[in-house]
């Protein structure tokens, strides 16, 4: 068996070098001079063969991804039809069969002021969890970072973390629990006589409630980053500054912070660019309660018209207008990380 | 010098250029922190409490029970003796686990394969990845695909759509890059293929990112219920989240317990509870233990990518 040894080992051995064109060229037979045609088709060939096994394994990955995320994004020829699941035998004949509209769906959708109002409440509680909610995890960050004795730090970050691994049902009932009508703030407050506290239903005050309950599920989770890029701060730039005599606040205004300074802009770059999406789920599931005037946001209404009242091809062209919206979005936060000088989700 | 009991509590010597703390500064800080933490524990107190309590403790507290008295299991005993909610949580425990499985191997997988450098066209398929972070394909295309591929009233709806995450795809491949070359290449020598390495090497290796993603899966599996609130029809069908909907939100007593609620031997209250109970134990039990990996996970996911 020494030659088959050989075979399997050579190839493999000048993986790492990362220049597979050498040995391939060689195979083939071509000398050493330069670049042509057709060593080039073979060195594919044979960087294929020598890989076979790396690329099989991220096969079933891609295919996952190719049919979940490509195939759909195809689908969404739909918002330009009037597709009647019906006319097929199954969804992808029903929309070979569907009649072309062209864009009327669209034109219907910006006449429509249930449309309009999703947009405004969307929009309304994103900047209200920009003000309200990305301040906290920093803030907690901070203060778990200036504990010094280890233990406490530990179960602090423990009981904080908690809420986040808790599904949104859950959360949604826990705060019906404590603000809802028949919570425990509402029970202790009937036993004295005042009736009627019921947040859960307050159409008014639904966008701070949710957003309250975005920072009890997830600041504490939010802090992990920050505490990761604190503790890469080097210990020599506070000594540095307290021999400068900086006190306490100096020090974290000028080291702590600017240390901070790249994850905060990363983290607003991802926030502004998920605009257009704020907690679909936990707002699914509020949306009976408080009625759509107060809790309906673009992807709510994207839900109730196309998976509750079928109207497929409507709701579609809703979801792509906001897909096109939110990609552009994406696009343009990541540009403004670029022109402030931080790296921004993807490197330039 | 004798050990102290409170190693870990108390204070490691402070750096001789920094001041001691105030005392103000200190009680003002140990009462947010402290006040943070309440804000999480008190209301799974109540919950917890609540499902434990009888009939009689709920009537008297009006409610909920924030103080524990005359504590039983008899909630739990009547929605584990059978009937639907222990039926959805069988179906919640083989989704997440046979999903988190599938999840991993195919996550691992594909990590591996794109982190060795300069492999055969990595680069594509790394783009081809990256590039669905930055658009979503809508809810209704989706759903019609899933649809048309005849997976509705299959537990495969559940579990395939959301089966691959990029993200944690490249928190594993950041880890696995780091892994040593010289390890990986001197396994080569003595004739080890990618798959071998991978499970013999790089594997016991990343062991503490392999939890942590892990975790991050089965939580995604064990909290999910929009799948198969679209995908189902079939209500036996139904994962827990599901039926905590219908049981807590909807206020609808679960199958088969009615009449005992009817009859006031169990307290509706209590049911409700204990539904969020079972829903919320597994996580809150599995996710100290890989609480410490966290950081340097989401670190390599978050700020490398």
């Amino acid at each position: 068996m020494p030659t088959r040894k050989e075979r399997t080992v050579s190839p493999a051995t000048t993986k790492p070098d990362t220049r597979p064109t050498r040995d391939g060229a060689a195979r083939e037979g071509a000398p050493s001079r330069g670049p042509g045609p057709a060593p080039r088709k073979a060195r594919l060939r044979v960087r294929l063969r020598r890989d076979r096994a790396l690329l099989l394994m991220t096969l079933p990955a891609l295919l996952l991804v190719l049919v979940f995320h490509y195939v759909p994004v195809l689908g969404n020829v739909v918002a330009f039809q009037d597709y009647d699941p019906y006319l097929g035998e199954n969804g992808f004949t029903a929309m070979l069969e569907s009649p072309w509209t062209g864009l009327a769906n669209f034109e219907r959708i910006f006449s429509d002021s249930a449309f309009w109002q999703a947009v405004e409440n969307t929009l309304v509680l994103f900047l209200l969890q920009l003000v309200l909610f990305f301040p906290v995890p920093i803030v907690l960050a901070l203060l778990i970072n200036s504990v010094v004795r280890p233990r406490v730090r530990a179960v602090a970050q423990a009981v904080l973390y908690l809420p986040h691994f808790f599904s949104w049902v859950l959360v949604v009932t826990v705060f019906q629990q404590i603000f809802g009508g028949a919570g425990i703030i509402a029970q202790t407050l009937r036993e004295r006589g005042i009736e009627g506290f019921d947040l859960m239903t307050d159409p008014g005050i639904f966008k701070f409630l949710v957003t309250a309950e975005g920072v009890w599920k997830d600041a504490g989770w939010g802090i992990i980053v920050f505490l990761a890029a604190l503790s890469a701060v080097s210990q020599d730039l506070y000594e540095a500054a307290a021999m400068d005599g900086a006190g306490r606040w100096r020090r974290m205004w000028h080291v702590t912070l600017p240390a901070l300074r790249p994850v905060i802009a990363l983290l607003l770059v991802l926030r502004v660019g998920d605009a257009l999406t704020v907690g679909f789920e936990q707002l699914l599931l509020q949306r009976d309660a408080v009625g759509p005037d107060a809790a309906e946001v673009l992807d709510t209404y994207v839900w109730w018209n196309g998976i509750r009242n079928q109207d497929f091809g409507y709701a579609a062209a809703a979801g792509l207008v906001k897909g096109v919206v939110g990609l552009g979005l994406v696009l343009a936060a990541n540009k403004a990380a670029h022109l402030m000088g931080e790296q921004g989700v993807y490197k330039k | 010098m004798t050990r102290s009991p409170l190693r870990g509590w108390a204070a490691p010597p402070r750096p001789v250029w920094e001041e001691e703390p105030r005392k103000a500064g200190l009680a003002a800080k140990g009462i947010v922190l402290t006040g943070a933490c309440l804000a999480v524990l008190f209301p799974l107190w109540i919950v917890i409490v609540t499902s434990l309590s009888s009939r009689r403790a709920i009537t008297e507290a009006g409610g909920l029970v924030v103080i524990p008295k005359d504590l039983t299991l008899v909630a739990y005993e009547e929605l584990l003796s059978g009937g639907q909610v222990q039926r959805a949580a069988l179906v919640s425990v083989g989704v997440t686990v046979v999903g988190t499985l599938f999840s991993m191997a195919v996550s691992v997988l594909c990590a591996y394969g794109l982190s060795r450098p300069g492999s055969t066209g990595h680069r594509w398929v790394l783009m081809t990845l990256l590039a669905t972070m930055f658009f979503g394909a809508g809810l209704i295309p989706t759903y019609l695909l899933v649809q048309a591929l005849g997976l509705t009233d299959t537990y495969l709806a559940l579990i395939l759509p959301s089966a691959v995450s990029v993200f944690n795809i490249l928190v594993l491949r950041a880890f696995f890059m780091n892994i040593s070359q010289e390890l990986i290449d001197s396994a080569r020598i003595d004739g080890a293929g990618d798959f071998r390495i991978l499970w013999r090497i790089v594997m016991p290796l990343s062991r503490a990112v392999l939890a942590v993603i892990a975790l991050f899966y089965a939580v995604g599996y064990w909290s999910a219920w929009f799948n198969a609130s679209i995908y189902l029809t079939d209500q036996d069908m139904m994962p827990l989240q599901n039926v905590m909907i219908q049981i807590v939100q909807k206020q609808e007593p679960p199958t088969g317990l009615g009449q005992m609620i009817r009859t006031n031997q169990l307290s509706p209250l209590a049911v409700q509870m204990a539904v969020m109970v079972l829903a919320l134990v597994p996580v809150a039990v599995a996710s100290p233990f890989v609480q410490r990996h966290f950081k340097k996970g989401m670190l390599t996911g978050a700020v490398k990518g």
